[in-house]
């Protein structure tokens, strides 16, 4: 893997012999720029990713907040601590914030810092691609909080079905706004996934063969194409609407000829993929995390790759289940119960793994394993309850009840944030070189873990006795009183589960103990350079032998990764250390195939994201915006693009000729 | 007004269909849920511990030589729950085929209309002159299936009695059509299912299950006017009614208010609940509703009316006396 000796004697490559000299430039290579203007131009993956993860953070516990005042409101019946109106913005603020300003965008900014570390490269593919989409999904989160903050909160459902999302039954802007940060989140996870999807293909190691992918990657690339036909269907959906609120279309208007069911197709054929978007990242997390503690590689790898992509194929095929109260052919909704039960088996498969794995290693029982644990009994009984609301006849009982509250939040925190919190244990310390108190996490997850079932598991039997879903309050005497009370309380623990994760957080930044490169002996590549890693990642790009490259001792000549031979190759050399110079492989077997030149540093991202906010939210307020909207937009990308003289001589310098 | 709302209370043939699917579906899941908890409870019993020693070498063995018990174990269980699975499937699929086959034969007719927040019940008789027209209060005879077919005024709402049925949406530009069956006598309650605005929470209304006979009376009684003996106050509450907004809204059948934009309060007494459920039918809360039901109902269609004290006691004596 050495590379050829033929490049000019004056440039500093990169290589496992590299001294001070050629690190020390690396990190100059690839730092952000100093100074706040620096800041804005930042293009590093780990910058513009730990932004992310915060951003995305904050409005989980903004989310958790407005769920804290909504369990106020129905602790006890006809309460009068909010009113009708507040207490819907406050319901489709929190979906719509849980679902597009945290779930989806949480898993991408997370795969947007370990995705090029795992891979073992530099960089995540269109490194200022992925800066413009973080300055997209900041603008439009905060769009939606500033409407909310005007009292012009969206207040028809994350859904927001028509025709009371049309324009006859919400009038004003609150739905609007609702429908551009629709369009600003799914342009920011499109773009998220174009670069996630780029990255695996063509910057992994060499030697990363597709079967040597870490689970995470393929967990994450398999969301990555989930997205790409997903959120082109919401889109369409929210402009449509936006188009009949603004400009007098009729999509959605039956006595103009449109229909009110093709919003409800359109938004859950996008909808249900949405929750697997969320939970496949777990299942992600769930295959880092057991074979670290369990001390042994995954059973069943291929298996699980498998399942991953059956889950992808399968969760288009079932959106009907949404829609079973509508008014469908009851064939067509046979079919649907099936591919709903059938899209278990794949969710099997992976437990049954994860449980052999587990149960033929050698286990260590730390914080992000309980979260694994925790995943378990919460993710099978909201799978179970799935199964119940897949079936025709018992959904038209428990649909649009606390039943299904209950059970989506069994799948999507047990499924999804369990595992995410997991795996901010387990990865923390590569974030910030400290771990975090083990203690606390284990208070962290007790709390959560008794609190969710507190908060949750009654609302099944709400269900059960008919308290609707979305409603701001409740008669007495019609039995709900007790458990409410009771999920009220569950809700107040959980809230305090967080707040101790933000305190161990905090703490654990400044005084946590030293982590190393490897603290927990796991072997995927994130692991192989410093905690936190620096800007360029790996000083010298690795060669991959195997599955966890860090647990075998590469050997050549040889059929076994623990027998005899010579030492194998284990690092590649030769990349400039003074420009942003990078290694493509080829997709399948990932050989060395080309060399290619990253772009540097640049503000245009953020000022083309500033014009594209420009348009979106002028848009809300007039059509014209679309058409003068387009000039700044045109400029900024035309600045982003322009050919500088530096960046063209540097790379004609660079480049080889045969 | 004690009514029964409970998926498990079944009182028709629908629900009780779906409380047995839904027992064998809960034996199903409790089974497959302990097995795989205690799946992973034995794994993590007899799995050794590592300590915290991050340095300890990895077990490496399952690279080298593929692992026969734990693949036994990981098949076996995958085929146990795709054939649950299928057991499920078709158990579900039966189910759905005898809600279908409910015999509708002589059955009763009614059309729904859901509105923002209230329930349009139209009574479609035979002959056209006995239709009738009520709100929020369903009556149906035992052991008689009723077809109902279901329109939306202005947005989606759903329809469901948990003790009668599952629930079908009321679809603006659709119509669709359910039946049901009520073998017991007896008050359910049913609620809108889909939200609907403002008021999704207090939209309620009654399904009273009567034996044939008292069905057949409460009918006879719906057919005539109720405002046809009225004592003096009553007359004065009656000209208030016609004279202020409330005309402009509501209908009463043998006066000159036919408006249709509000519940039809021709028999208005005789019914159990106030706006969807909202209140019980008492002068008191007749009172508190008539003025200021944004009190009662933020958000709701009807618009605060402003009576002097005489007046608003001559309204509700003359709507008290609508039995």
């Amino acid at each position: 893997m050495n590379a050829p000796d033929h490049a000019p004697r004056s440039r500093l490559k990169d290589g496992p012999g590299g001294g001070s000299r050629e690190a020390a430039a690396l990190d100059d290579t690839w730092r952000d720029p100093p100074g706040l203007l620096g800041w804005l131009a930042a293009v590093n993956h780990k910058s513009i990713a730990r932004r992310f993860i915060v951003t995305t953070f904050a409005f989980f516990v903004a989310g958790g907040i407005l769920a804290l005042i909504m369990r106020l409101q129905l602790a006890r019946p006809n309460a009068h601590i909010v009113g009708p109106d507040l207490y819907n913005q406050l319901f489709t603020m929190h979906g719509s914030t849980m679902m597009f300003l945290f779930a989806v965008p949480v898993m991408q900014a997370v795969a947007v810092y370990l995705v090029p570390l795992m891979l073992g490269t530099r960089s995540v593919a269109f490194p200022r691609l992925n800066a413009f989409a973080y300055w997209i999904f900041l603008f439009g989160g905060l769009m939606l909080y500033a409407a909310f903050a005007f009292n012009a909160g969206p207040d028809a459902g994350w859904f927001s079905y028509v025709p009371l999302a049309g324009p006859d039954y919400s009038p004003g802007k609150r739905v609007d706004f609702w429908a551009q940060m629709i369009t600003f989140t799914e342009l920011s996870a499109l773009l998220e996934a174009i670069v996630i999807i780029t990255t695996v293909f063509k910057l992994r190691a060499p030697g990363m063969t597709l079967n040597r992918i870490p689970l995470f990657v393929w967990a994450m690339m398999v969301t990555a194409f989930m997205v790409l036909f997903a959120m082109p269907s919401v889109m369409l959906a929210s402009t449509m609407l936006i188009m009949d609120r603004l400009v007098g279309t009729h999509f959605y208007n039956p006595a103009e000829g449109g229909d009110v069911v093709l919003w409800q197709h359109l938004f859950w054929f996008f909808g249900h993929p949405e929750v697997y978007l969320i939970f496949l990242p777990g299942l992600g997390f769930l295959s880092a995390i057991i074979p670290t503690f369990a001390k042994r590689p995954i059973y069943g790898y291929t298996a699980l790759v498998l399942a991953l992509i059956a889950t992808a194929f399968l969760a288009f095929g079932l959106w009907v289940h949404h829609m079973f109260a509508a008014n469908l052919p009851e064939l067509g909704k046979s079919f649907f119960t099936a591919a709903s039960m059938l899209i278990a088996i794949p969710s099997a498969v992976q437990i049954f793994c994860w449980i052999a794995t587990l149960g033929s290693g050698r286990l260590d029982f730390r914080t992000p394993l309980l979260f694994v644990l925790g995943f378990f009994f919460i993710l099978v009984l909201g799978g179970m309850t799935g199964i119940m609301l897949a079936s025709v006849p018992l959904d038209l009982q428990v649909h649009d009840t606390y039943f299904v509250v209950a059970h989506l939040h069994y799948v999507l925190i047990g499924g999804a944030v369990f595992p995410l919190f997991g795996a901010f244990y387990y990865w923390f310390p590569k974030f910030t070189g400290r771990l975090m108190s083990e203690r606390l996490g284990r208070w962290n997850f007790w709390l959560f873990f008794i609190g969710f079932n507190a908060a949750f598991f009654p609302m099944h039997l709400l269900g059960f006795q008919g308290m609707p879903r979305r409603v701001y309050t409740y008669q007495a005497g019609l039995g709900w009183d007790g458990m409410n009370l009771i999920a009220t309380i569950g809700a107040f623990v959980i809230a305090l589960s967080v707040l101790l994760f933000i305190v161990n957080a905090l703490r654990s930044l400044r005084r946590g103990v030293e982590a190393g490169d490897n603290p927990w002996g796991a072997g995927t590549l994130e692991w192989a350079t410093a905690s936190p890693p620096p800007p360029c990642n790996f000083y010298a790009i690795p060669v991959v032998h195997g599955r966890e490259p860090l647990w075998v001792q590469p050997r050549v000549k040889s059929d076994g990764p623990e027998e005899g031979g010579q030492p194998a190759f284990t690092h590649v050399s030769g990349l400039a250390a003074d420009a942003r110079e990078l290694l493509a492989t080829t997709v399948l077997d990932a050989r060395p195939d080309l060399r290619l030149n990253f772009p540097d540093p640049t503000i245009w991202p953020l000022v083309s994201a500033i014009a594209v906010t420009v348009l979106f939210i002028g848009s809300i307020f007039t059509p014209w915006a679309v058409v003068w909207g387009s000039i700044p937009i045109a400029i900024a990308l035309t600045a982003w693009f322009w050919p500088r003289r530096p960046e063209t001589l540097l790379h004609l310098s660079l480049e080889r000729r045969p | 007004m004690h009514a029964l709302h409970d998926v498990f209370a079944p009182y028709g043939p629908q629900a009780g269909e779906v409380r047995a699917l839904w027992l064998l579906t809960l034996v199903v899941c409790l089974i497959v849920f302990a097995a795989v908890l205690a799946a992973l409870a034995i794994a993590l019993w007899r799995a050794p511990r590592s300590g915290s020693d991050a340095r300890s070498a990895p077990d490496l063995s399952g690279l080298r030589r593929p692992e026969p018990g734990t693949r036994r174990s990981v098949v076996a269980a995958v085929v146990a729950s795709t054939l649950l699975l299928l057991v499920l499937i078709v158990a579900s699929v039966f189910t759905d085929r005898a809600l279908a086959r409910l015999s509708t034969e002589g059955a009763l007719r009614l059309e729904v209309t859901a509105h923002q927040w209230w329930w349009e019940v139209r009574y479609v008789e035979p002959q056209v002159a006995d239709n009738f027209i009520t709100a929020n209060e369903i009556h149906v005879p035992t052991g008689r299936p009723v077809i109902v077919t279901l329109k939306a005024d202005d947005v989606i709402h759903s329809f469901w009695v948990p003790s009668l049925a599952g629930k079908k949406d009321l679809i603006p530009g659709r119509t669709s059509t359910f039946h049901f069956r009520a073998d017991h006598d007896g008050v359910y309650r049913g609620q809108c299912a889909e939200f609907c605005g403002f008021q999704h929470a207090l939209m309620a209304f009654f399904v009273v299950a009567d034996p044939p006979e008292r069905y057949a009376d409460w009918a006879a009684a719906q057919r005539h006017s109720a405002s046809d003996a009225l004592d003096e106050q009553q007359l004065r509450g009656r000209s208030v009614f016609l004279r202020s907004s409330c005309a402009m809204c509501h209908a009463i059948d043998g006066t000159s208010a036919q408006a249709v934009r509000g519940p039809n309060l021709t028999h208005v007494a005789s019914r159990g609940t106030l706006a969807a459920g909202a209140l019980a039918n008492t002068p008191e809360d007749l009172k508190r509703w008539i003025a200021d039901p944004q009190k009662i109902k933020p958000g709701t269609n009807m618009p605060a009316s402003a009576l002097s004290s005489e007046d608003m006691d001559a309204l509700v004596g003359f709507l008290q006396a609508l039995r």
